[in-house]
């Protein structure tokens, strides 16, 4: 298993927020939009250093997913952040026809977003996102993993024409990825080349992918580790090359398993590549008030979950 | 001729387009689009600073409308292609199979003169705002209006919009309300009233004008007036009183002309009410 290394760990939505700001210096078109969260989205450097390009929105988000829509006309590329469950589930219908159906070039910038936010509790913990977003025609859906990948990502889909949801969230977690990676989305990275099985994983899950693949090793098992961090458009070269190989699979996420990265995985399979599949994913329930590592652990979505689930598939085989 | 007998004579006919789209599909809003009619008429032959054989989704240095209570297609259809943004005998395929012409407005299928979908109420004034706001950033001067229901103002999206104009004093942006009263259930007074709705506006920041919509000179005298007071740091409101049905005498004076198709008979009815000014489709 390749060994994988971290200097710091460091949030996700810190590397949304970096990433926002050397978009503003770079391109005179991007604007931020913010419904009254801007310190806890980061975007605070953004909002001091080009007031002219902030638009602070109050706690209305439907109106911020409005205007977002109508400030791409004219040409301005439009960053709304929020809280993910104030950007998709309470604004669906805004999304869903200002944005979506009239193919608005509109960047929604979900922080928050799962289990991991913690204390708030399950009125804040949206794990129903990535189902509804991926389920909009035309919506492309990214969950980076960490503060490197974050920051690449919120300046990548700067340059692609159409709507994306990118999601990420609260915690700090391990900072891995290379700071001057490239991002390309929909392609997946193959994090670790294994034989016996496929761990598929997205955001704050690839890293408890990576701690699972290092046990699964200790026993003897091989994983291939693939980091999914665009859940739409899905990679599915990627995915059925490593299936073809492994012939079993794992994903991991922090949502629920209906609507997921899991229920993407699957539906692949299903129609092309018929495969023993196990979901590390939260099963049809609301999560509660506790610390982010109380919560995977206790919602089973944790790395023993991952290497439990790795067991479970080989034995399916 | 005079000027707004010209535009009485280009409503007649697009009051003619309405019905016969409606009866076509024998499926459409008819009421509030026969109400709007010297509206849309009104901004797009004498108002608006646009040029329909240049349409883009930018707009940039043209004035923009948006339609807010998109289930009154068939004016902005007939209007659009009356003043020349798409063929006018396209408008026979309104709510057809694989036409532009939707049910409800969208961008999707590549109709010049629509940029957002709507349909869905109360979004449109949020849109517009993003779309004002734009324009000041480039620098563009042009003014951008709307139109909405007023039983689309019992949506709270409307008033989240109507705060966040007026906090970012958005002065390039002319809001109408089509003040007819009537919604799909009933007098909008039974339903949600919406009380005293110039002092709502008024009291959200905004200045608030009052028409009759039917009337083509005040309608033209109204909408140069709130042209005027543009560039001022507040946005502007136009309560426009109209008459649903407005031209067919069966249909007016009741909520039940909104969503529903005449028959042949009434579509005779209708057509023999209404001049046929410029050609039918």
């Amino acid at each position: 298993m390749k060994k994988f290394e971290y200097q710091d760990k460091k949030d996700t939505r810190s590397g949304f927020g970096a990433g926002l700001y050397e978009l503003g210096k770079k391109n005179k078109n991007v604007v931020a939009l913010c419904a009254d969260l801007t310190g806890s989205l980061k975007m605070n450097e953004f909002a001091k250093e080009f007031p002219e390009r902030f638009i602070q929105c109050g706690i209305s988000e439907a109106n911020m997913m409005g205007t977002a829509a109508g400030l791409t006309i004219g040409g301005k590329i439009p960053f709304a952040g929020t809280f993910a469950n104030f950007a998709t589930g309470r604004v669906y219908d805004q999304v869903r026809q200002s944005i979506a159906y009239s193919d608005k070039n509109v960047k929604i910038c979900a922080s928050h977003a799962g289990l991991t936010l913690g204390e708030d509790g399950a009125t804040h913990q949206i794990m129903e996102d990535i189902g509804l977003m991926k389920m909009l025609p035309g919506m492309v859906v990214i969950n980076p993993c960490d503060y490197n990948q974050t920051k690449a990502a919120t300046m990548t889909i700067a340059e692609h024409h159409g709507p994306v949801y990118l999601r990420f969230g609260r915690p700090k977690v391990p900072n891995f990825t290379p700071e001057d990676q490239k991002f390309e989305i929909g392609k997946a990275i193959l994090l670790n080349e294994g034989t016996d099985v496929t761990i598929i994983a997205t955001g704050h899950l690839v890293w408890k992918a990576i701690e699972a693949g290092e046990i699964l090793e200790q026993k003897g098992i091989s994983a291939e580790i693939i980091n999914i961090h665009t859940i739409k458009p899905l990679d599915e070269e990627a995915i059925l090359t490593s299936v073809k190989k492994t012939k079993a699979v794992v994903t991991a996420e922090e949502h629920l398993l209906n609507g997921g990265l899991g229920d993407s995985v699957a539906q692949l399979l299903g129609r092309k590549l018929p495969t023993p599949i196990e979901m590390v994913a939260v099963d049809d329930t609301f999560g509660e008030s506790g610390k982010p590592e109380e919560l995977l652990k206790k919602y089973g979505i944790d790395t023993d979950n991952v290497v439990e689930a790795a067991e479970k598939v080989l034995k399916r085989k | 001729m005079t000027d707004n007998q010209q535009l009485e004579r280009i409503a007649s006919q697009v009051r003619r387009d309405i019905v016969r789209m409606v009866h076509a599909q024998n499926s459409g809003h008819p009421g509030g689009s026969l109400g709007c009619t010297d509206f849309f008429t009104a901004l797009y032959f004498e108002i608006m600073d646009h040029d329909s054989k240049k349409f883009d989704m930018d707009g940039k240095n043209q004035d923009l409308f948006f339609l807010s209570n998109g289930h009154i297609s068939p004016v902005w259809y007939s209007i659009l292609a009356r003043s020349g943004y798409f063929e006018i005998s396209e408008l026979s395929t309104f709510r057809m199979i694989n036409s532009r012409l939707q049910g409800h407005p969208t961008p999707e299928e590549g109709l010049p003169g629509v940029r957002v979908a709507s349909g869905s109420l109360g979004q449109g004034l949020s849109v517009a705002c993003g779309a004002a706001l734009t324009k000041k950033l480039n620098n563009d001067p042009k003014i951008v209006y709307t139109l909405h229901g007023d039983g689309e103002l019992q949506e709270g999206q409307i008033w989240e919009a109507a705060m966040f104009a007026a906090q970012h004093k958005i002065d390039n942006l002319i809001a109408t309300v089509d003040y007819n009263g009537k919604q799909i259930d009933g007098p909008v007074d039974d339903i949600i009233s919406l009380g005293n709705l110039r002092a709502k506006w008024e009291s959200f920041g905004w200045e608030v004008l009052e028409m009759n919509g039917n009337k083509m000179e005040e309608v033209i005298s109204t909408l140069q007036k709130a042209k005027s007071m543009t560039g001022k740091k507040k946005p502007i409101v136009i309560l426009m009183k109209t008459e649903m049905g407005m031209g067919v005498d069966f249909m007016m004076g009741s909520h039940k002309w909104h969503g529903v198709a005449p028959n042949d008979e009434q579509l005779k009815d209708a057509l023999d009410q209404l001049e046929e000014t410029l050609g039918d489709y």
